[in-house]
């Protein structure tokens, strides 16, 4: 297949016209804004919306009301965009709607800046908007990933009529390297549950999230959850590498974990036994593929570039069998090779 | 091969292309490649750099710290830079756009008037980036013509195909400076 360079955002685009994504509606925001570019360029030829919303919270609405008549419908943005979104993304959760929503991170709190960042983590595995609910979410690490990963995430909404999210980052967003696409898709399941018309031939059905008996609210709750354990025990993602051996194990995801990646090698290089441990889901937490990783481990050391967030689900992952040390770089600065081997070498030193 | 580039000057010397024709010319060659551009508030005028790896290894961070080529086209961006480059080490000078000469004598400095040779030519205006690249793949053998020309011709549009030949043409400008 023919490899072409691209941005991860623009690829990103390319994955979801041809995971046929039919309504776009988003809100320009740096660094994003390549996806809302591509799309506005290519989406009617491929016989669907764009749509530039007056706001981010009008471009997550339109997603909720695209998605109730069963088309495929996305938008994007970045974190304080994203954090706008909140409201409706409850909603369509609520509403069991699926839909895809991405996220290129950028530094916060408040507007914070516009460089790579991780610290969004909490928000989308624990709570983006209110009440009993989760987003699955996917963390890719490489172009091709953007692409593999919103392929995928179509699918996975369909099939549990949940909003699916790609966390990303600014470093993702921005770089090319070379990707493949997939034939464009042809075969969707069956949505019966779907608000179009079907000329008076079976009962109507409503979108809703409002439930005013608690019993009535705490099952469709609970119906929600049955759906979310059968993700945990089938999709979960990893990936392990140099794991079996290692004394340490890196964890880390997304853009770091390609900067905890070159580290290893590095550390590798010096006869330290290090692997990585990257986590593709985020929700749900890959337990059983951290517990492998770290098996032989004596200690893990947690990067990412926020202040340390996903630490906690690797303590708890890990059930604390391991000592877990931390690095970071927040704020929009992406930690080096370099000053990951040191972290390396100084627990290394320390059995 | 395992080439971290760092491409720096001002916004709207082509610095973003060239590191583009560097990416697409290891694609061309069937190497692992990342680029990775400064993005922020980068305006025509403002400084701007460009992060390219390629190897025959997976790419991890694609974001280069320490280069093994640095090609700069201002002195703020030589300024910055040249410390950070690795011993042993290419520097590709934009010597019209640089008032300074390199101290370090543990990196091959090559200075190139390539602002200056885009006068002598009209095939050659707005080229001094492509010219630079000449003289970088003349010095580190990075690439031959022939993927160069195969990159220029992945890249260019088909409505713009004309501008193929003067962007060759200064490729062939770069090689052949000796100064």
């Amino acid at each position: 297949m023919e490899r072409n360079l691209m941005k991860g955002n623009e690829a990103l685009a390319e994955a979801a016209l041809r995971a046929g994504c039919k309504c776009f509606f988003g809100y320009p925001i740096t660094p994003q804004t390549e996806i809302s570019a591509y799309l506005a360029k290519n989406m009617a030829k491929a016989g669907g919306v764009f749509l530039q919303a007056e706001s981010e919270v009008a471009a997550i609405n339109m997603v909720l009301g695209a998605a109730s008549t069963g088309v495929r419908a996305m938008t994007s943005s970045s974190s304080p965009g994203v954090s706008l979104k909140s409201e409706g993304v409850s909603y369509i959760a609520g509403s069991d709607l699926p839909c895809v929503i991405i996220n290129v991170q950028r530094g916060g709190p408040g507007l914070g800046g516009i460089q790579p960042s991780q610290a969004d983590y909490w928000q989308a595995t624990k709570a983006l908007g209110h009440g009993d609910y989760q987003l699955l979410v996917y963390a890719p690490s490489s172009v091709q990933e953007m692409v593999d990963k919103v392929t995928l995430a179509f699918d996975m909404a369909d099939a549990y009529r949940m909003p699916v999210m790609i966390l990303a980052d600014g470093l993702l967003g921005q770089m090319m390297e070379p990707v493949t696409f997939p034939e464009k898709k042809t075969d969707f399941i069956e949505k019966p549950w779907a608000t179009d018309g079907h000329g008076g031939k079976r009962k109507h059905n409503i979108t809703n999230s409002l439930y005013l008996k608690p019993e009535e609210l705490e099952k469709s709750v609970v119906e929600r959850f049955k759906r979310y354990d059968e993700i945990k025990a089938k999709h979960t993602e990893a990936e392990l590498y140099l794991t079996e051996d290692a004394d340490i194990i890196v964890t880390a995801y997304g853009a770091t974990a390609r900067v905890a990646k070159s580290a290893v090698n590095l550390a590798r290089a010096e006869g330290i036994k290090a692997g990585l441990f990257r986590p593709i889901t985020l929700w749900p937490f890959p337990v059983n593929e951290i517990n492998e990783a770290v098996k032989n481990a004596k200690v893990i050391l947690d990067v990412e570039m926020s202040m340390g967030q996903m630490i906690e689900d690797v303590k708890l992952a890990t059930n604390c069998s391991k000592p877990v040390e931390f690095y970071g770089r927040t704020g929009g600065v992406i930690p080096t090779p370099a000053e990951v081997l040191e972290q390396i070498k100084k627990l290394g030193g320390a059995k | 091969m395992n080439y971290d580039i760092l491409l720096a000057g001002f916004g709207g010397q082509g610095i973003l292309f060239a590191g583009k024709i560097l990416a697409y010319s290891g694609l061309m060659d069937s190497k692992e490649v990342s680029w990775l551009p400064s993005y922020g508030p980068e305006m025509r005028g403002g400084t701007c750099n460009c992060s390219v790896c390629i190897s025959d290894e997976p790419i991890g961070s694609p974001l280069v710290v320490n280069p093994n080529v640095l090609v700069a086209m201002n002195t703020p961006s030589l300024e910055k830079f040249i410390g950070t480059v690795q011993p042993g080490g290419t520097v590709i000078v934009d010597s019209s756009m640089v008032d300074i000469k390199v101290e370090r004598t543990d990196v091959k400095v090559c200075y190139v008037p390539a602002t200056e040779l885009t006068s002598t030519d009209p095939q050659l205006k707005g080229g001094a980036n492509i010219i630079l690249m000449g003289k970088l793949i003349a010095e580190t053998g990075m690439f031959t013509t022939d993927t160069i020309k195969a990159a220029f011709e992945k890249v260019v549009p088909a409505k713009r195909a004309h501008l193929i030949d003067n962007n060759l043409k200064a490729i062939k400008t770069g090689m052949e400076y000796n100064g």
